[in-house]
């Protein structure tokens, strides 16, 4: 039995990445996410390991970028608008083929946008984010414990596929307290070496870690690699949770924080009647379009709930394609929205036969 | 027998990509056999950069990574951090390390990361076609200062080495020239310093070589050098700007 302990998300993240075997960290300050840095500054050293404040997060995610080609287990965090600036290292991580975690505490924008709870990246986070045809594997948590897991799992999946991996939380899940366990701990030592890595050509060739390719049918053939692994990822990392869908009639459909608010509002919708069910995507990419496309026989209705204008909502109607009609209801600029809100919604679109 | 010269060890026989006169090759060399003097090849990780250096990967023949432009001193920064008992370096253009990388070479450097860069300025953006640089002098015509740099306008040539020697980080900083073949012996000398304060854990150190763009000058590599020799020296001085006993 391993003993829980009360975290805040922030630094339950910082820890399972140390638990995953991640002993460098480069970030620089930003709220809402600003308790992970802070943990990592006094844990990492406790475990020889690195932490750096960087000069930018322009600076931060290309030190990732060098520590990733390094061959190590490396992480960085931000929010909204330092992921926007750490997204030239991110598309050359994704272009060089190496593994790296970087965290997004989304926070409300566009622009500078605000300090509250946001789901506004998700666009930036699923598409790519930054230049290139290149995909992140994106992970969302709804606790702080999945946050945990999560967080242990990215490292193996970004390792599995020499690809970043990107946690999506919002600033409740990085500022909540929950109780959390650690059900594993990674000795880096115990990690296989990485073939690839810039260690030094001691008795094999150089490696170079590169994202360069000037000629147009290598680089092609290098995108078309990398498509291979995205199609890979589709095919065995899609993740999703289902609450209430056996007889459903209405799928909610919503992730991290707005799926907890509204597992509220179906049960709301259930005493009053009305056949609601959540479908909640864990790894944003892949989506998990099979679930949602088969869910439509089912249902008579979709409502997409976001703390955003409307981003997930446009995989949902594809996922849908046309077959049923697909509502959104979401409140942006760190509104967070309440079950009764989302309950009339569910009212109002009625999930039921007319 | 005793071998007086040699092809170095620490390039690749690939073939360069730069242009007649230029003097990256050059450079390439000094910092090739600066590696292969040290016996440091097979621990030494270089940073490639964006701009004319940037397939010097294909060049030096240890461990490599292409950086994005301008974040050479980052990426080396992350590299060191992992593997602090090798000798990482970076080799960055004017463009690149001046421009748009002014603040990870500043911060690099203020933090005493133990890496060394080589830093080549030759006064206008060569790969992109001849625009104008930080470097750039006054007056000095190129595809974006068609008139001439007006210093109201665009500026002043900027002063990385300088700037770089006030700053309690660094272990070395010093300016050389490649124009003939005295300075190419003593730029050999200040890159080979630079590695040499690494690995003996002292601090972050520079090279400013000063070098030509016969090319984007519009000048033959002769008339390119001398170019260098009579208009560059005055702006960029020679010298040691800062070294750590």
């Amino acid at each position: 039995m391993v003993d829980k302990v009360l975290m805040k998300g922030n630094e339950a993240i910082a820890e399972a990445a140390i638990k995953a075997g991640c002993r460098y960290f480069f970030g620089y300050p930003i709220t809402p996410q600003n308790a992970l840095p802070e943990y990592m500054s006094k844990r990492l050293p406790e475990v020889g390991g690195v932490f750096l404040q960087a000069e930018s997060e322009v600076a931060a995610s290309n030190m990732v970028y060098g520590a990733a080609g390094a061959g190590a287990r490396v992480l960085t965090s931000s929010s909204s608008p330092g992921i926007s600036l750490k997204m030239e290292g991110i598309s050359y991580i994704a272009g060089a083929e190496l593994p790296a975690v970087i965290v997004n505490i989304m926070r409300g924008g566009p622009g500078l946008g605000g300090i509250q709870p946001s789901q506004a990246d998700y666009f930036q986070a699923t598409k790519g984010g930054g230049h290139g045809d290149y995909r992140l594997a994106v992970l969302a948590p709804s606790s702080v414990q999945e946050a945990v897991d999560l967080t242990i799992d990215a490292f193996d999946i970004a390792d599995r596929y020499r690809n970043p991996v990107m946690i999506l939380g919002d600033g409740m899940i990085g500022q909540m307290m929950e109780p959390v366990e650690f059900k594993q701990e990674i000795d880096p030592a115990d990690l296989p070496l990485k073939e690839w890595a810039t260690d030094g050509a001691r008795g094999r060739k150089p490696n170079i870690i590169n994202s360069l390719f000037l000629d147009p049918q290598k680089l092609e053939d290098h995108v078309m690699k990398l498509e291979d692994k995205y199609k890979q990822m589709k095919a065995n990392e899609v993740r999703y949770e289902l609450y209430k869908m056996d007889d459903a009639e209405l799928a909610v459909v919503a992730y991290g924080t707005t799926a907890r608010i509204s597992i509220s509002a179906v049960d709301m919708a259930r005493k009053k009647g009305i056949k609601a069910g959540l479908i909640r995507p864990i790894s944003l990419f892949p989506f998990p379009e099979k679930v949602i496309n088969e869910t439509a026989e089912q249902v008579v209705n979709f409502l997409t709930v976001e703390m955003s204008t409307g981003q997930m909502v446009e995989d949902v109607r594809l996922a849908v394609n046309g077959e049923k009609p697909v509502y959104f209801y979401g409140r942006t600029g760190g509104m967070v929205p309440s079950p009764e809100e989302i309950l009339a919604e569910i009212e109002k679109i009625g999930g039921v036969k007319r | 027998m005793k071998i007086v010269a040699a092809y170095p060890e620490s390039l690749t026989d690939k073939e360069f990509h730069y242009c007649p006169g230029c003097t990256h090759g050059i450079i390439h060399r000094l910092v090739a056999e600066v590696i292969d003097e040290l016996g440091v090849r097979k621990d030494t990780i270089g940073v490639a950069p964006v701009g004319c250096a940037v397939l010097a990967y294909d060049y030096f023949n240890c461990d490599m990574h292409e950086a994005s432009h301008g974040r050479a001193p980052a990426v080396a920064t992350g590299i060191k951090r992992v593997h602090q008992d090798k000798v990482v370096f970076t080799y960055q253009g004017d463009g690149d390390l001046a421009s748009i990388g002014t603040a990870e070479i500043v911060h690099a450097a203020n933090r005493g990361e133990l890496i060394s860069t080589v830093f080549v300025n030759n006064a206008i953006y060569g790969m992109t076609g001849g625009q104008m640089a930080p470097t750039t002098l006054d007056k000095q015509k190129t595809t974006t200062s068609p008139y001439g740099r007006d210093k109201g306008l665009a500026g002043n040539p900027i002063k990385i080495s300088e700037m770089l020697a006030v700053l309690d980080g660094p272990a070395y900083i010093a300016r050389v020239s490649v124009h003939d073949p005295k300075h190419i012996r003593q730029a050999k000398k200040a890159i080979q310093k630079a590695f040499q304060v690494q690995l003996e854990g002292k601090g972050f150190a520079t090279v400013e070589v000063l070098s030509s763009c016969p090319t984007n000058w519009g000048m033959s590599p002769v008339q390119a050098l001398k170019w260098l020799a009579e208009n560059m020296l005055d702006v960029y001085p020679l010298g040691v700007f800062k070294e750590v006993d």
